[in-house]
């Protein structure tokens, strides 16, 4: 078989950098540092994930195609995220018309 | 038991007339039909059930058309008119034109032109015409208690706070639906990657099977998020979320990003199968190989991916931001491209080919035309200061029906007459099927080509009383729809009479090239094919010759 | 091939190609979820960009104890999990059935805290609907938050007793000895799956319990 057999001791030292970043994110959580707890908390978990993926779902010893398979999904919900969140971020650049900026109330 | 003494007489019948065992005669009880994983005959189970809903959904159309013959609303009120275009939109779109190419076509022929003897997950694949049914059922239990009135495209807050009608159960049929799309998509993808035979390498593969790779990623990428969308509309209107209710704070916009995202992409999940019937009908009767065989491969990918980036330009004016409807202005120009690409390369396989007339090559001759007029409106409709003048006219009407009946049903009927031997071993009758490809598109072009010009003088769609001055363009527009209704019945009754009566088709009547045509018999065996098959040549190897006829 | 695999099935041509086949069709299923979360995560960003401090408000009601404890309870659920995998890869059948079995645990006792916080929660108004009562000017807004609380919890939520019955199943199978070094798909696509769905909460978390803790 083509099965490709991960020594158990990856799986632990992946599962204590799991919780220790659990651990480290909720520790940050409590300082106040603006804008920068939104952007440690995601890399945080976008970090965690990556260790899920990479090791936990063999893609790190898979093939190209699941390499492709994995990242196609994410790269699409980007887009989805970047193109709503742009309407969102530019609409009141412009007031489209009197009572359209603010009307909603 | 008693079936188990009475079925071998039958297929001895079968044996002595067809002289062969094919996926047909391999058994007759309905459970061989409704517990088959056979690819091909679930293909069958397809064909039944959407055309099931298209003659559902025409039955709407022409209520619709019976409507608007005169100015004033005497056929129906206005809100059973708003749920006849409703139902209209969802049973063709979620229940017909969604399904039709890839789940009737594409079922049956990938894994024969591939080279395989099933598709990858048979299971999955029965059991999603079982989703696709089940959501159907909903779907038309809605419509017999009364239908539902937001439009096809079910924007927020009126379909969310505001209708009455049965929004939840037309939202749980196509909440439903949608997960037999992704899966028969997941199928195609898993079976194109692994399992074709030997020797059958990316670039061997028909067209036909690039554009259903093409098709299967926006099946698998943008069908969860209208599902994801629809989901919210059902807890919006069961618990009061909020979240498309501007009184609340909501932002409506949020469900048409959604919406859209998956929506303008399910076009091509239209249109890119019908481009790959196209392909090998044109090169089958050019009798010549197709010009630029790459480009209309990567350009079905292309349109695939560039279709996620362009869903805004249904936003323009619905208070989308200014800034996001020009980026996806420009990025909906950008699809034009490889939509041209595949036009030009069909244009160039016909230049010196050995060109005949048969009933597929017209409705695919019809498609180039029909889909080129579609696709340059489009880039109108794409324009910003022209889509804010057009914008819900009936300009947009004709627009997208030339892209979905003048192209995806024209193709679907090309591929249907096409392939028709060899999913039923038998031919149909030449001379009707010509003539009713010459109905279907002097109908087709009375219906809309009025429209396209009553939109431009600033008739709205969606309302039933229009003012008089309309009326001569939407009477032609009627009288067009006639036709093209008995353009489609003509074609139902004569492949129904070929089941029986038509003469028995070889295995290859057309003289075409690919797999399905050249190893497997019409109808094909249970299993596909003798032995697997060993690819050594391209596609669409046919003989260069200049003829003289 | 000598001698053909009892799991192999007719249309493909041995082992490699099925196994393949199938851990492909799960990741493209994948793609899929990944997606079908991601509409609920761009209407989460849309209202969080929108409300800010409604968010940071809605927040503080959740007990970050709870949402911690989880985590780290679906992140040792994955690491059974894996260890199950591992375990039919190596053909023992016991430790199979022993890790599924451990994950099934961990899984529940996620869904038994969650579903104290769900009661909690409830129990104080804080379900969008007509029994919804939040005592801010900007309770409105602070709805939309629990909405998305709600919604997108509960979506996790149904994915893992999903998961709960594919394990429960593979577990049956597993007993029966069904799965040794030569034939384990279905351990390891249920174990994709269940990774997934951990992964979905390690962003649950952070954007729902962390966010204006400071
Ligand atoms: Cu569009």
């Amino acid at each position: 078989m083509s099965q490709h057999i991960v020594p158990m001791r990856v799986y632990f030292v992946i599962f204590f950098s799991l919780l220790i970043l659990t651990a480290v994110t909720v520790w940050v959580a409590f300082f106040d540092l603006g804008a920068v707890n939104d952007a440690v908390a995601l890399g945080i978990a976008t970090t965690k994930a990556m260790l899920v993926i990479l090791y936990f779902m063999h893609v790190r010893y898979s093939s190209k195609l699941t390499w492709i398979f994995a990242a196609t999904g994410f790269l699409f919900l980007i887009i989805l995220l970047a193109f709503t969140l742009s309407d969102v971020l530019t609409r009141d650049w412009i007031p489209v018309s009197a009572g359209w900026g603010g009307g909603a109330q | 038991m008693s079936t188990a003494v009475f079925k071998p007489s039958k297929s001895q019948l079968a044996d002595q007339s067809d002289g062969a065992s094919n996926y047909l005669n391999a058994g007759f009880s309905a459970k061989s039909w409704l517990l088959t994983v056979d690819h091909k005959r679930i293909a069958i189970l397809y064909l039944i059930s959407i055309t099931l809903f298209f003659f559902l959904g025409g039955l709407f159309a022409v209520l619709i058309r019976l409507e608007l013959l005169t100015p004033q609303g005497d056929l129906m009120q206005a809100e059973t008119y708003n749920k006849m275009f409703t139902m209209h939109g969802i049973v063709m779109i979620f229940f017909f034109l969604i399904p039709s190419i890839p789940a009737v076509l594409g079922n049956f022929l990938i894994p024969l032109m591939i080279g395989a003897k099933d598709l990858a997950f048979p299971r999955i694949n029965l059991l999603s015409w079982y989703i696709y049914s089940v959501g159907g059922l909903f779907t038309f239990a809605a419509i017999v208690f009364g239908g539902v009135d937001t439009g096809w495209t079910f924007y927020t807050p009126y379909s969310s706070t505001y209708s009455n009608s049965n929004v939840i159960l037309v939202a749980v049929g196509v909440f439903i639906t949608g997960f037999s799309s992704i899966l028969t998509g997941l199928n195609f993808i898993v079976t194109i990657h692994k399992m074709r035979a030997p020797g059958m390498t990316w670039f061997r593969l028909p067209l036909f099977v690039w554009a259903h790779y093409a098709t299967s990623i926006i099946q698998v990428l943008g069908t969860p998020v209208v599902t994801a969308a629809i989901m919210l509309i059902g807890l919006e209107r069961l618990f009061g979320f909020g979240i498309f209710d501007p009184k609340l704070g909501g932002d409506p916009l949020l469900f048409q990003h959604l919406f859209w995202f998956y929506s303008h992409p399910a076009v091509y999940i239209m249109i890119l199968p019908g481009m790959g019937v196209i392909s090998e009908v044109i090169t089958c009767f050019a009798k010549k190989k197709v010009f630029g065989y790459s480009f209309i491969a990567f350009s079905s990918i292309a349109i695939a991916v560039l279709g996620f980036l362009v869903w805004g330009h249904h936003m323009f004016t619905s208070g989308q931001s200014v800034y996001t409807s020009l980026v996806f202005s420009i990025l909906t120009f950008l699809v034009a491209v490889p939509s041209a690409i595949k036009v030009f390369n069909w244009t160039a396989t016909l230049y010196k080919g050995a060109v005949s007339y048969d009933a597929p090559m017209l409705y695919a001759l019809g498609f180039i035309g029909l889909f080129t007029i579609g696709g340059l409106t489009g880039i109108f409709l794409g324009t910003l200061a022209v889509d804010v003048h057009v914008h819900d006219t009936y300009f947009v009407v004709a627009h997208f029906h030339y892209i979905m009946v003048g192209g995806a049903i024209m193709a679907y009927m090309a591929g249907l007459h096409f392939w028709w031997p060899k999913i039923t071993g038998r031919l149909y009758p030449e001379g009707w099927a010509r003539f009713s490809a010459l109905v279907i598109f002097i109908g087709f072009h009375l219906t809309f080509f009025p429209q396209f010009i009553v939109g431009y003088l600033g008739m709205p769609r969606r309302y039933h009383v229009y003012p008089e001055e309309f009326q001569i363009l939407n009477v032609l527009s009627t009288a067009g729809a006639t036709i093209l209704g008995v353009g489609y019945l003509i074609p139902l009754i004569y492949f129904t009479w070929s089941l029986k009566s038509g003469p028995k088709a070889s295995a290859n009547p057309w003289g075409a090239k690919g797999l399905e045509w050249e190893k497997a018999s019409s109808p094909p065996s249970q299993y596909n094919f003798e032995k697997t098959p060993v690819v050594t040549e391209e596609a669409y190897d046919y003989e260069p010759t200049i003829w003289l006829k | 091939m000598a001698h053909e695999h009892a799991a192999l099935q007719h249309h493909f041509d041995d082992m490699d190609q099925q196994l393949e086949a199938s851990t492909l069709g799960m990741w493209a299923f994948l793609i899929t979820e990944v997606l079908f979360f991601g509409g609920l995560f761009a209407g989460y960003l849309i209202y969080r960009t929108k409300f800010p401090e409604a968010f940071d408000l809605g927040s503080h009601e959740l007990d970050i104890k709870f949402g911690a404890i989880n985590t780290a309870v679906l992140i040792g659920s994955s690491l059974t999990m894996v260890l199950a995998v591992y375990f039919a890869q190596l053909g023992q059948r016991m430790k199979i059935v022993f890790f599924l079995f451990a994950t099934l645990v961990l899984g529940g006792t996620f869904l038994g805290i969650k579903a104290v916080e769900y009661s909690h929660k409830i129990h104080d108004g804080l379900l969008p609907g007509p029994g919804f009562t939040f005592d801010s000017p900007i309770a409105d807004q602070v709805r939309i938050f629990f909405s998305f609380y709600f919604a997108m919890t509960g979506l996790h939520a149904f994915h893992m007793i999903i998961g709960a019955g594919l394990l429960s199943w593979l577990m049956y199978n597993a007993w029966q000895g069904k799965y040794d070094s030569s034939y384990n798909t279905p351990v390891e696509l249920v174990g994709l799956y269940w990774h997934f769905v951990d992964i979905v909460w390690i962003f649950l978390f952070p954007l729902l319990y962390l966010i204006g803790r400071n």
